[in-house]
């Protein structure tokens, strides 16, 4: 079994940045990388009634919508480069889905990229770097 | 079905319009008395068939109807409201969920939208209603009727989930019309669809009424309290305007920020009563003792004890919807391969609508000693109108703004928004129920949405116009209808939810059905 690199994916600059240094990591060393897209999603969340009866046909919307139009294209530019590469989608709390994920797939190391938020954002909004740095379960990686 | 119905739907709107644009030049305030007028004409005989007493009682049949059927179900399934409530809590909290089911709609998201619709004015104005015409009494059958109406739900929410259309396109729908139909048709039993349409237009009259014009006139008589007296058309038009925004326009933004705030201003609403019981600890024992009191004796309310008992449930059941059948609507839309599931989550909706905030706003009102009695006789002080009287007079909103504010000066501000905001989540959930009815009975599509959501606006208006006694009527009365025809049904399938109950528990024991967290 091959080591497996979590890429936190998002489709932002930072994140492709992230994607580029694992790629450069799994070149050098060997290994494979797990491309991660979460969709951001709180089940204590509201809703309005008409949301609940379209909600299951909104989710596999934007499943299929992460699916094309921001990982497939990706994990094609990947492929091409020669580096074994797949992908997971999911619903839930970022950072926690993150670290889910490499905890089931006994990755080696996670690579996600920062955004750089200021002081004050990250405050309040709270930051997924900064959330993994303090809980994820294997070596995590923060690309600037 | 038919789409006869549209058209005859547009020349009744018409004709309204037409009433209501020949009556303008008149003065404002006449408009309002129109309206009125023609209203409790048109409604008077629907509400007399439904409040009828029991020939040589003064029971009305609707209420014991309503209180024989949660005890059924309380019996029938070993009252399930007092054995399964920690598995309730567990399953909102997502203990049991699939995580590979994460963005679908949760227990805690079914229970929240179906709670929004019902929290609201019955647990302000209904409440102080109650009370004010059955003295703290009425608060004791009105808890009673919660914990019973648990039952009720229970068995709703069940079938709602078990029957729901799950639709190619992967939307979700559910509710009475569609359990009726389905359960009936499986369990080989005749008319079915019969209860189904009867239902839907009970639902849809409950959503004009109770889920629309009860609301919108609440929250005017709160309005012109702050902004002095004016015509209540006024406050209809612009309310209409916003739910027209939010239903027609799809404007997602108003309803975003009023589900963000309702919950808030719920919980404010319950930590001021909290706070007002905490300071007055010393009377709580005293203002139970008035409600258990009250509630054999009535202590010289009209009626007695009958009084007390019928007005408890009444409002209860205003509060709660149990056995109404609105609240399967919002709770079939979960995400679960159980149904049963749903209906041990449902059944909190009574335990906090009824049992907890109903019940505190009750305290409040009989501790901060709103209703007055006479010193001599301990019995309460009754008015010309029949109703207790009050320490200011007031009575429906004004009567539990009122006792807020003895404690809390600034409170009748709050209560202003609160009472807007929940009048108008009400009216957005209802809208949505009246709504499934609608196209239950007209079919899916465009133009038949629009016809009733055009409707639902304008009786926004006249809601807003008419005196409390004819909405608040009707309104009780169109919902209570529906909860004839919805229970029913329930007799007839209740023993496809036992099944189902029976199934569950014995692989819930057996470890079968697994724990996530």
């Amino acid at each position: 079994m091959s080591a497996k690199f979590i890429v936190g994916y998002d489709g932002s600059e930072a994140s492709r940045r992230a994607l580029d240094f694992a790629v450069g990591r799994v070149k050098l060393q060997g290994g494979t990388i797990v491309l991660v897209h979460v969709l951001e999603w709180s089940p204590y969340s509201f809703l309005s009634a008409s949301e609940l009866e379209e909600r299951h046909k909104r989710r596999r919307e934007e499943m299929e919508r992460a699916e094309t139009a921001l990982v497939m294209p990706v994990l094609e530019k990947v492929r091409a480069e020669g580096v074994d590469v797949e992908s997971k989608i999911r619903y839930g709390h970022i950072a926690e889905t993150i670290c889910k994920i490499a905890e089931e797939m006994g990755a080696v190391q996670i690579v996600i990229g920062r955004n750089g938020h200021t002081r004050l954002g990250s405050r309040i909004f709270g930051s997924v770097a900064g959330h993994l740095a303090q809980a994820a379960p294997v070596p995590c990686t923060i690309v600037p | 079905m038919t789409r006869n119905g549209i058209p005859a739907a547009c020349a009744a709107l018409a004709a309204f319009v037409a009433m209501l644009v020949s009556a303008v030049p008149a003065q404002a305030q006449s408009i309002d008395e129109t309206v009125n007028q023609i209203f409790a004409n048109a409604t008077g005989w629907f509400v007399n068939f439904i409040f009828a007493s029991i020939p040589g009682t003064s029971i009305a049949w609707i209420v014991l109807w309503l209180v024989v059927a949660a005890s059924v179900f309380t019996i029938y399934f070993g009252f399930i409201q007092f054995r399964v409530i920690g598995h309730s809590l567990a399953l909102v909290s997502g203990k049991y969920s699939d995580p590979d089911d994460a963005g679908e709609v949760s227990h805690f998201q079914a229970l929240a939208t179906a709670l929004s619709g019902t929290v609201g004015l019955g647990n302000i104005a209904g409440v102080a209603v109650a009370v004010s015409i059955g003295g703290a009494g009425a608060t004791f059958w009105m808890i009673l009727a919660g914990l019973l109406g648990m039952a009720s739900k229970f068995t709703e929410c069940t079938l709602g989930v078990k029957y729901r259309n799950e639709y190619p396109d992967g939307r979700v729908s559910g509710g009475p019309m569609y359990y009726l139909t389905k359960g009936f048709a499986e369990r080989g039993l005749p008319g079915g669809k019969f209860l189904a349409v009867m239902f839907s237009i009970f639902c849809v009259l409950g959503a004009l009424g109770g889920g629309n014009m009860f609301q919108a006139n609440q929250a005017h008589q709160q309005l012109a309290g702050v902004f002095g007296d004016y015509p209540g058309w006024i406050t209809g038009v612009i309310f209409a305007g916003i739910v027209f925004a939010v239903i027609v326009g799809g404007i997602k933004s108003i309803a975003r920020v009023t589900e963000k705030v309702v919950p808030f201003m719920g919980i404010l609403y319950v930590g001021a009563a909290l706070v007002i019981i905490l300071m007055n600890l010393d009377m709580v024992g005293t203002a139970f003792g008035q409600i258990i009191d009250g509630a054999f004796t009535g202590n010289g309310i009209v009626g007695g004890m009958v009084g007390a008992l019928i007005q408890g449930f009444r409002r209860a059941a205003f509060s709660n919807e149990a056995g109404v059948g609105s609240a399967a609507i919002a709770h079939s839309a979960v995400r679960t391969k159980e149904p049963i599931t749903e209906g041990f989550v449902s059944l909190l909706e009574p335990f906090i609508d009824t049992v907890v905030i109903c019940t505190m706003t009750a305290l409040v009102i009989i501790i901060t000693g709103q209703l007055v009695t006479d010193p001599a006789t301990g019995l309460y002080v009754i008015n010309e109108a029949g109703q207790v009287t009050t320490a200011t007079g007031a009575t429906g909103v004004g009567l539990t703004s009122a006792a807020f504010e003895s404690t809390f000066s600034w409170f009748p501000y709050v209560l202003v928004v609160a009472v807007v905001l929940f009048a108008f989540s009400t009216m957005l959930s209802w809208s949505y129920y009246g709504l499934k009815a609608w196209t239950f009975m007209f079919g899916e599509g465009q133009a038949q949405e629009l016809t009733f959501k055009v409707i639902f606006c304008i009786f926004i208006v006249i809601g807003a116009a008419a005196s409390l006694g004819p909405v608040i009527d009707f309104s009780d009365a169109a919902i209570f209808a529906m909860a004839v025809v919805n229970i029913a049904g329930l007799y007839f399938l209740m023993p496809i939810v036992k099944r189902e109950l029976d199934s569950y528990l014995r692989r819930l024991a057996s470890g079968e059905i697994k724990r996530f967290k």
